[in-house]
């Protein structure tokens, strides 16, 4: 089932009297999430993405803004008559009763016609537990599961009602390295096999890049960009998004243009066509430098780092906001390692220029 | 070997203190319920046998008193579990003046028992001038008094269940409250979501998740209870067996200091009796709250 937000607000009362006014948690956000996609909500922590959630689920009502599930309005509807599945952070597994029992509760609620046996009760239990293979801990209770276990329970119990809409709260975060690996190809293996529309929220970037369709990047409760993982992490809209992106994260320089060359410090690293003339920040991936001889980038070597498939190098420039940066460089490539200068030529693909006020993304073509 | 006897010397302390004032002293109880006539001023007795509990169990003061003792402990402990559960589900619910609320409820704790007995007696009493609150509120309702503190017996037991109840409350308000505090939210946002109806959320959620709080305090409510003493001295006085509303702990008393006291080994063998009974009951609650260990 698609669902669309329409300019959504949600103001909560400042908590120190008195300031007094409202905190805008999440400000005029529009956005169509399409039928049985994955999509990654991603922010910074307090950028919204949770509250955001929680009006899709129901449990906060909006301020201004509508919500549809497929065509029908359902913003003034509470969560239990949305069909939402929701799956907290910490799981809110209910520790005095079994993984059968946990997964059979919202059953339970069903009253009228809706209403099942016992017996279609336990065959819907285990069809979801199959899905998220744990049929065969049912008569456990969760404190006997491990974090991994505990929530794919937590997932059962959401998908038992074969809700409209899944909602995952921080769905990895509780989950050691490797099993977050693990887990996050069987969210997407779960969502594929049911097909059911998937928002998720993630301060973790590699996590929502990974595994949505599409993610929406958040900073203090406006949007900042959406789109496709690889299209957002290509063409960050701005200099936000493109640090909020990428491990290591990009490098960010002071440089200027001047006749269609771009400068950093003295260096000229580029030719760039299209820009006017005038200062700008200059954003470089870290995939984004290759150690030349001749290279025009002129930076001082400070260590070489071995990481195994790819190395980095720590230099350091005058330009450079910060302390060093990060160049990842194939373990390969060979670094003089005494020598205190190292020289790169940069990938005009890698290399994003930014407005230093505004810090929109300028265009450029080489 | 050496750190063990480090630990003991460290024990060392407490267990003196306990040995000496605790332990020797319950040994000695026990001894003496079995030790016929025994004389606290010469130290003699004149015979050893089970003649001390057969005549205490005969005696029809003692038999009063353990119907009392049951009857307010059978009255009061559910009783007041289950009104403290409903104060404090309330309290959950209000937002606003929780505070000053709490504290109210919690004014009974910190009053001293005869003070509170001493508000009872305004509330209850018949004296020459006036019939008592209670009974005025009657007489307004077209009803004739009742003599709640020198009355007949189911009248006296009313005013002692709602006395104990009234004196037991806070405490297990409080215990309650906190321990509703304690469940998390989320677990009621996930019911929710659910679409989970308020009365199965407190049954299948909230009173599970509070069990072992509840067991705690009807554990401790059945031992306080079949304890009780004091709360019926400041309703009636002393002289309790004239009032027909002795306790297990008050014949104790009365058979050690009372008017008709003098009797350590009659006292002894109605004490041990208390102490079989109220372990008997501890050890079937614990059972039972074992058996429903929820998690």
């Amino acid at each position: 089932m698609k669902v669309v937000l329409e300019h959504l607000t949600k103001k909560f009362p400042n908590r120190n009297k008195k300031v007094g006014g409202f905190v805008v948690a999440v400000n005029d956000f529009s956005f169509e999430i399409p039928d049985g996609k994955m999509i990654g909500l991603l922010g910074p922590s307090g950028c919204g993405k949770s509250t955001t959630l929680n009006l899709i689920c129901g449990l906060e009502k909006p301020t201004e803004g509508k919500i549809y599930f497929g065509d029908d309005d359902i913003t003034g509807l509470p969560p239990e008559d949305r069909g939402v599945g929701l799956v907290f952070q910490n799981y809110a597994l209910y520790p005095h009763l079994t993984v059968e029992q946990n997964i059979m509760f919202p059953l339970g609620n069903l009253r009228g016609d809706k209403k099942l046996t016992k017996e279609e009760m336990k065959a819907k239990a285990l069809e979801a537990a199959k899905l998220v293979q744990i049929d065969g801990l049912m008569e456990r209770k969760p404190n006997e599961l491990s974090g991994g276990q505990q929530q794919r329970v937590a997932i059962a119990r959401a998908l038992v009602k074969m809700p409209n809409v899944l909602l995952l709260d921080e769905p990895l975060s509780n989950l050691d390295a490797r099993l977050r690996l693990q887990t996050r190809e069987e969210l997407r293996r779960i969502q594929k096999e049911t097909g059911i529309t998937t928002v998720f929220v993630t301060h973790d970037q590699e996590e929502a890049m990974s595994i949505s369709d599409m993610i929406v990047v958040m900073k203090d409760g406006v949007i900042e960009q959406i789109g496709k993982p690889q299209e957002v992490y290509d063409e960050p809209a701005n200099l936000f998004v493109a640090k909020f992106l990428g491990t290591p994260a990009i490098n960010v320089f002071e440089g200027k243009i001047e006749d269609g060359k771009l400068f950093i410090g003295s260096d000229r690293v580029l030719d760039v066509k299209g820009p006017a003339d005038g200062d700008v920040c200059v954003a470089i991936r870290p995939e984004g430098f290759v150690v030349s001889e001749h290279g025009n980038f002129c930076c001082r070597l400070i260590a070489r780092e071995v990481m195994g498939r790819d190395s980095s190098i720590v230099a350091a420039n005058d330009s450079f906001i910060g302390q060093t940066f990060r160049a990842i460089i194939s373990s390969e490539t060979v670094v003089d390692t005494s020598a205190d200068e190292i020289r790169f030529d940069l990938k005009p693909a890698k290399v994003f220029l930014f407005d230093r006020n505004t810090e929109e993304r300028i265009p450029f073509s080489v | 070997m050496k750190n063990n006897l480090k630990a003991w010397a460290y024990l060392l302390p407490a267990l003196l203190f306990l040995g000496i004032f605790t332990i020797y002293p319950l040994i000695d109880v026990v001894v003496y319920s079995f030790e016929e006539g025994y004389n606290f001023a010469s130290q003699t007795y004149t015979g050893t046998g089970l003649y001390n509990f057969s005549y205490v169990l005969r005696d029809p003061y003692f038999t009063q008193a353990l119907k009392n003792t049951f009857i307010i402990v059978i009255i009061t402990v559910p009783l007041s579990t289950g009104l403290a559960l409903l104060i404090a589900l309330g309290l959950s619910k209000i937002p606003r003046l929780k505070n000053l609320f709490q504290t109210v409820y919690f004014l009974p704790y910190v009053t001293n028992t005869l003070a509170v007995g001493l508000a009872f007696m305004i509330l209850f009493k018949k004296t020459a001038y006036s019939d008592g609150m209670v009974n005025l509120l009657i007489n307004a309702f077209g009803g004739d008094s009742v003599d709640f503190i020198g009355g007949p017996y189911w009248a006296k037991m009313l005013v002692m269940c709602i006395y104990t109840i009234w004196i037991v409350l806070p405490f297990k308000i409080l215990i309650l409250t906190s321990a509703l505090a304690s469940v998390s939210d989320t677990y009621y946002k996930a019911a929710r979501v659910d679409g989970t109806r308020g009365f199965r959320i407190f049954t299948r959620i909230t009173l599970p998740m509070i069990a072992p709080m509840i067991f705690y305090l009807v554990i401790t409510g059945f031992i306080g209870a079949f304890k009780a003493y004091s709360d019926e001295v400041a309703l009636f006085g002393t002289d309790l067996n004239a009032a027909g509303m002795n306790t297990i702990v008050g014949y104790v008393y009365d058979m050690l200091y009372g008017n008709s006291g003098g009797y350590p080994s009659f006292a002894s063998a109605a004490a041990i009796i208390l102490f079989a009974i109220v372990f008997t009951i501890t050890c079937i609650n614990l059972l039972l709250s074992k058996r429903s260990r929820l998690f």
